[in-house]
């Protein structure tokens, strides 16, 4: 047999978006892992194999940011796991609801914070819990609970949860959206044999839906942790590259943007910074890997 | 429906809890929507009151106008979305195609190189994306921005859309063939114009994150004949911290192209979520 001709319209058709896609995306994402084993001594670039890594994970002055900013970085995704992520789902059951009226009217509204840019929320967060304006002390007194304000974003203590709260508040509408899709699409003969058994209202949820919807669950599990883990733009809109006070809100985006890019007195460093990203790589990878071949191939998919 | 599922008591708290968080979503937005509208005095005053005739002022616009460069980094944003979102959709849907009708030594590979993206960020590769746009002479263009974004919308696009062209009948295309229509002009004139759903799907998903990132403008393009309205009103804000009307009138102007944008497109948003295009 001839060798089949080249077909040239394929090549046509796949070239712009593998060249770009290649170009833009693959090739610096592994020339930034190969910037990591580089680094620079009297501008020139050596070689200098895993060493910025030793510098990174032990090196005292680097290895104390680096554990700081990834254990905010974990909390910061917790706080999401336990607070955005169960609110989006009874949002969703709520809204799923066959006789709600205005669920469209409700699903819109709850919708919007998730478009609005980081900056946005973060400044007009900063400004309602400011104490120089006082809406959050007045509201909070207006309920009796006046004691309880603090200026949250400034205390050390409070400032990460506050901001993981704000984000939260941002991007419920996510999990609520993608879980709401799930949920639309259990078939009623389920729904109505349950209810011949007698299993109604909540236990309907916790018995039927949820199961049903665990696949859902995974996918915004895994959404939420590559989305956390390569957060940057809320922390530096609302608390600046130095991810203030102290150091206390900074997370790995953070930590990598005012290491290659540099800050008031620092000079930027692209290896180190690459090290980071590379750090960063790993996380989302090894968590990427978790949900692929650890939760979502276990998972029971039922036929519906 | 049965009685089971209809319990007053319950309807009213469902209501309940739905408004309650409808308020919480809406709360921020609404504080800074009317205190732009008021007088310095009247923000501190009452900042929860309506404007009335006599706290009304438009003084933070008139400084955002004078002194922010507004204008242009709507156009810049506009120009950075519109071009992305066109190479996304244009790029996506070519290749989409090529994988979804084409038997072709490597077409699974392919897929799954192009599927690789959907889960690792872009961001990760900021250093040597920097240092490339730096080589190429690009940073500080828009040209930068709209590589970068286009590279990260694609395999999305592909994989969404790849998905729907499976569903377009083979019968049309074929018939096409027997007609002597070129594989391009199946794909421009018959498979395109069926996907278009699809192709809207796309578009608002990757419209939102392109409008309202801040990383790549900070870094790629920070000039400012460059700036986008994202970076251009974080600039703004952080000078006139402590001119409350100037930040709350450009937090306003930047919300509000956002908002008209999202009541236009977001039954064609909530649509496209809800038909399981991300499954």
């Amino acid at each position: 047999m001839n060798r089949p001709r080249i077909r040239w319209h394929i090549v046509v058709f796949l070239a712009p978006a593998v060249l770009v896609y290649t170009a833009v995306m693959i090739f610096p994402l592994f020339n930034t892992l190969r910037l990591a084993l580089f680094t620079e001594v009297d501008q020139t670039r050596v070689y200098v194999g895993l060493q910025n890594f030793r510098t990174l994970f032990f090196d005292p002055i680097w290895s104390e940011q680096f554990w700081n900013a990834l254990g905010n970085n974990f909390w910061f995704f917790l706080v999401h796991m336990l607070v955005q992520n169960p609110i989006g789902i009874a949002l969703a059951a709520l809204l799923s609801h066959p006789s709600l009226r205005f669920a469209a009217l409700y699903r819109s509204a709850i919708f919007i914070p998730t478009i609005l840019s980081f900056v946005i929320v973060g400044f007009a967060w900063k400004l309602i819990l400011s104490p120089i304006w006082g809406i959050a002390p007045s509201m909070l007194d207006a309920v009796g609970l006046k004691s309880l304000f603090a200026p949250w974003l400034g205390k050390e203590e409070y400032a990460l949860t506050t901001l993981a709260l704000i984000s939260v508040w941002q991007f419920v509408g996510i999990p609520m959206m993608l879980i709401y899709a799930a949920l639309l699409t259990i078939p009623e003969e389920i729904l109505e044999a349950g209810e011949i058994d007698g299993i109604t209202g909540a236990s309907a949820f916790w018995k039927i839906k949820l199961p049903l919807i665990l696949p859902s669950i995974g996918i915004i599990s895994i959404l939420t942790f590559v989305g956390n883990f390569n957060a940057f733009d809320l922390i530096y809109a609302s608390q600046g590259a130095l991810a203030g006070p102290d150091f206390s809100t900074d997370i790995l985006g953070t930590f990598m943007y005012r290491t290659f890019f540099g800050f008031q007195l620092q000079l930027g460093d692209p290896h180190m910074g690459s090290a980071i990203a590379g750090a960063m790589f790993a996380i989302i990878l090894v968590g990427v890997c978790i949900y692929l071949f650890g939760i979502q191939t276990r998972m029971r998919r039922y036929q519906m | 429906m049965n009685k089971a599922r209809r319990n007053p008591f319950n309807t009213v708290a469902m209501h309940g809890a739905l408004i309650l968080y409808t308020l919480i979503a809406l709360f921020p937005v609404f504080v800074i929507l009317i205190n732009s509208f008021k007088s310095r005095r009247a923000i501190f005053r009452e900042p929860l009151a309506l404007p009335n005739a006599d706290s009304f002022s438009m003084i933070g616009y008139e400084t955002v106008m004078k002194q922010g460069d507004f204008f242009l980094y709507f156009q810049n944003s506009m120009i950075v979305t519109v071009a992305s979102l066109s190479f996304i959709l244009l790029f996506g849907a070519m290749a989409a195609y090529a994988l979804s009708e084409y038997q072709f030594k490597g077409n699974l590979i392919m897929g799954l190189y192009l599927a690789l993206g959907i889960m690792i960020p872009i961001r990760i590769g900021t250093v040597a994306i920097l240092e490339m746009m730096v080589a190429t002479g690009l940073v500080n263009t828009l040209w930068a921005l709209i590589l970068v974004y286009t590279a990260q919308g694609l395999p999305l696009a592909v994989f969404i859309l790849s998905e729907f062209m499976r569903q377009v009948s083979d019968d049309l295309k074929n018939a096409g063939r027997i007609d002597g229509l070129s594989e391009y002009t199946i794909f421009f004139r018959l498979v395109l114009p069926l996907v278009r759903p699809a192709m809207a799907t796309v578009a608002v998903f990757n419209m939102i994150p392109i409008w309202n990132d801040l990383w790549f403008p900070l870094i790629l393009a920070p000039a400012e004949e460059t700036k986008t309205l994202t970076l251009g009103s974080q600039v703004f804000i952080g000078q006139f911290v402590t001119d409350w009307n100037a930040v709350l009138s450009a937090l306003s102007m930047a919300i509000l192209p956002v908002l008209i944008l999202y009541v236009i497109f977001s039954r064609q948003l909530i649509r496209g979520i809800t038909s399981g295009a991300v499954k």
